[in-house]
């Protein structure tokens, strides 16, 4: 049997959302818990996609999805993020067919048993090119497009994690927390040419990388999450998103307990 | 060692689950599948089959709500293709709009799809248009032997046919082809119509049968012998009423103590609804919504029957037998355990698409008993007696509790069944009423 994704049709009922500002979007990480419901409600306001993820497989039952869903146009294209040689190849790729991008979502990450890293430092090592060496070197590629087009939007998940060091997971925790200070650094430069740079903080989602974490199951639902994710990226926000809202009020407070008593905290 | 309380839409029995593996990618499920142990996994939705078929108490689930993506869709047939978790309630948020209709829908929109094909589940469209499981084309099933088996009319007919109401033992769903059909827009021509005696309800079903594609009853079930209801007629409409945005309703947050429910609220209730449905009586343009899935404005109403959970009595009788289904009516009155909605409706004569499908020619009823101890039980055991004496038969997706006789009794083919079953899978349901066969 032939399957043909087609245009929408709109026949009746609810009526298509309104165009936005934000119609260019690239997702680094798409196949990730969260950037899939992000996705999912881009494409309902007709948006243009490219994702960038691993398996080729998986992007093309994405695309396939979000076409359903009423995106306008969606590529794919398949590259190891963590692997920085390939981002010469992914940024090149990005400006042939998507080349007035305005918006840049970095949604990959990798949260190994904080343990394993204790044992090797391979999988230190690794852990940290993930979540930052690899993530800084490609929003520098996005950022210098975006800084001399002066527009646009930069955007990057780091966690809650990253705000303090905790035993169980500060290897995670500092990568992390290190992306945000370079979001910081990039946010104060990328000011002056008017492109925004949001620092996204969840706390504990409920997506496959926290499935094997205790209590899981109470953790926040990645489609709210997204919501709030989606609504930063539209409108103006706040440079720094807590997403659910009250891990701001929980970070501050963490914050403030002084090492000394910190230190002792068994988590 | 991780438990997981999963729990039924009954939420009942209470059942403990080893793990739960929540897979986000059909590529994953090979390996679950070949890691397991024999017997060790069932597929889970939404959770809401009322008992224990959608339970695997002691061993594991694979949460399916993961696996939501549309893989493709032919405007110009209607063919859907999508995965197993993806919920009715997406399919018309999507399609709806443009001008597209789930085939068949049961009373709720938050099913998945891979659970309305386990169930072959019905609405009120049965008579006209069958199960759900006669609308489904194709599927690709993950077996934890063969891999990944593509199953329809003309290859692995016989696995297609089991898999329908196949209770999920056959193998994980990994896609499903379903046609959707063509609606004017999302409103109903709908017609509700007191009536007043089983011969009154029956012929209302005769007569509207061939002119409205979708019928049901509302029964009081404090009625007894001198039974009362309101029939509840429709059809898609090409007309158009008031704009209308589909609200969400409240949602119950903790399950209400269960003296709230009692045989003087729920009569109350039952004769407040009947009054006022009588004086509205009439035909109405509605919203789909509202005429599908009137219960799903309340999210989590089965929070409503208290912490114990409740039992839902589904069962249906061959219409020669209206003796019998009369005495059922009455046994249920004069127990004054019955509470809110009783729900009727004339099945057709289309052949069942699976081999454990359960419409059948009769009258079938649905009732839910709040569980109040061991007279809920013994009042369910009477009934089964007459639904096995009259040669009908109870619903898996509703069941936490008929025996193996009376399973055997309204499925006597079900050991023509079991070959097809994956033998990684299995389910507390089917261990219970298999067990000692």
């Amino acid at each position: 049997m032939k399957m043909a994704v087609t245009e929408p049709s709109p026949v009746t009922g609810r009526a298509a959302t309104a165009p936005n500002a934000m119609r260019e979007i690239i997702i680094l990480g798409a196949t990730s818990g969260i950037a899939m419901e992000v996705q999912r409600q881009l494409a309902r306001q007709q948006c243009k996609l490219l994702l960038v993820a691993r398996s080729p497989e998986r992007l093309a039952d994405l695309q396939t999805d979000l076409m359903a869903q009423g995106a306008q146009q969606v590529f794919i294209y398949s590259a190891d993020l963590a692997c920085v040689q390939q981002h010469t190849a992914i940024f090149e790729f990005t400006r042939t067919v998507l080349p007035d991008f305005d918006t840049v979502l970095l949604a990959y990450g990798s949260m190994h048993d904080q343990r394993e890293s204790e044992a090797s430092v391979d999988v230190l090592l690794e852990e940290l090119q993930i979540n930052f060496v690899s993530a800084a070197a490609i929003l520098t590629l996005f950022a210098a497009d975006l800084e001399r087009r002066r527009t646009g939007c930069l955007a990057a998940i780091t966690s809650v994690a990253g705000d303090r060091g905790r035993r169980s997971n500060y290897v995670y925790g500092s990568a992390k927390g290190a992306l945000s200070l370079f979001l910081q650094g990039l946010r104060s430069r990328l000011h002056p040419a008017g492109v925004r740079v949001i620092t996204i903080k969840p706390g504990p989602v409920r997506t496959a990388m926290t499935d094997h974490l205790p209590n899981s199951a109470r953790f926040a639902d990645p489609k709210e999450v997204a919501r709030s994710i989606v609504r930063a990226l539209e409108r103006r926000s706040p440079d720094v998103l807590y997403t659910p809202r009250h891990w701001r009020y929980i970070m501050a407070a963490v914050r403030q307990i002084p090492e000394t008593i910190f230190k002792r905290l068994s988590s | 060692m991780p438990i997981n309380q999963t729990l039924s839409w009954g939420r009942y029995p209470k059942a403990s689950h080893f793990r739960v593996h929540k897979p986000a990618w059909n590529d994953q499920l090979p390996d679950i599948l070949e890691a397991a142990a024999p017997g060790s996994l069932l597929p889970y939705g939404l959770g809401r089959s009322y008992g224990d078929s959608c339970l695997n108490a002691g061993r594991e689930l694979i949460d399916c709500r993961r696996l939501n993506r549309i893989l493709g869709f032919d405007e110009s047939t209607g063919m859907l293709r999508c995965e197993c978790g993806v919920s009715l309630s997406d399919i018309i948020d999507l399609f709806l709009p443009r001008g597209w209709f789930l085939p068949v829908t049961p009373g709720t929109r938050f099913v998945t799809v891979g659970g309305a094909i386990a169930n072959d589940v019905h609405g009120k469209n049965q008579h006209c248009a069958g199960t759900f499981g006669a609308h489904v084309f194709q599927i690709g099933l993950h077996r934890s032997n063969d891999g990944l088996v593509i199953c329809n009319s003309e290859d692995n007919s016989d696995l297609l046919r089991a898999t329908i109401g196949g209770l999920g033992l056959t193998g994980v769903i990994a896609w499903a082809d379903i046609r959707l059909k063509r609606v004017a827009g999302p409103w109903i021509d709908a017609e509700s119509i007191p009536f007043r005696s089983l011969n009154a309800f029956l012929d209302l079903s005769h007569e509207s049968k061939d002119r409205f594609e979708y019928t049901v009853a509302w029964l009081d079930c404090f009625s007894g012998k001198k039974t009362r209801g309101i029939f509840f007629r429709g059809k898609h409409s090409a007309g158009h009423g008031r704009k209308f945005h589909p609200k969400r309703g409240p949602t119950l947050p903790f399950a209400l103590p269960s003296w709230m429910l009692n045989p003087y609220s729920a009569k109350v209730f039952n004769a407040c609804y009947y009054r006022i449905h009588s004086a509205r009586k009439g035909a109405a343009l509605i919203p789909y919504d509202y005429f599908f899935y009137p219960l799903d404005s309340i999210r989590q109403w089965n929070l409503l029957y208290g912490r114990q959970g409740f039992l839902q009595y589904q069962c249906v009788m061959p219409e020669a037998n209206l003796e019998a289904f009369e005495e059922l009516l009455e046994r249920i009155a004069r127990s004054g355990m019955g509470s809110f909605l009783g729900v009727l409706k004339q099945f057709g004569s289309a052949p069942p698409a699976g081999m454990l499908s359960f419409p059948r020619p009769g009258i079938t009823i649905a009732l839910d008993f709040a569980i109040r101890g061991e007279r809920t039980f013994q009042l369910m055991q009477s009934l089964d007696e007459i639904v096995r004496e009259s040669g009908g038969a109870l619903y898996p997706a509703k069941d936490a509790r008929m025996s193996s006789h009376l399973f055997e009794a309204s499925f006597p083919h079900w050991r023509s069944f079991v070959p097809y079953i994956d033998p990684k899978i299995s389910s507390s349901f089917w261990r219970r009423v298999t067990a000692g066969q």
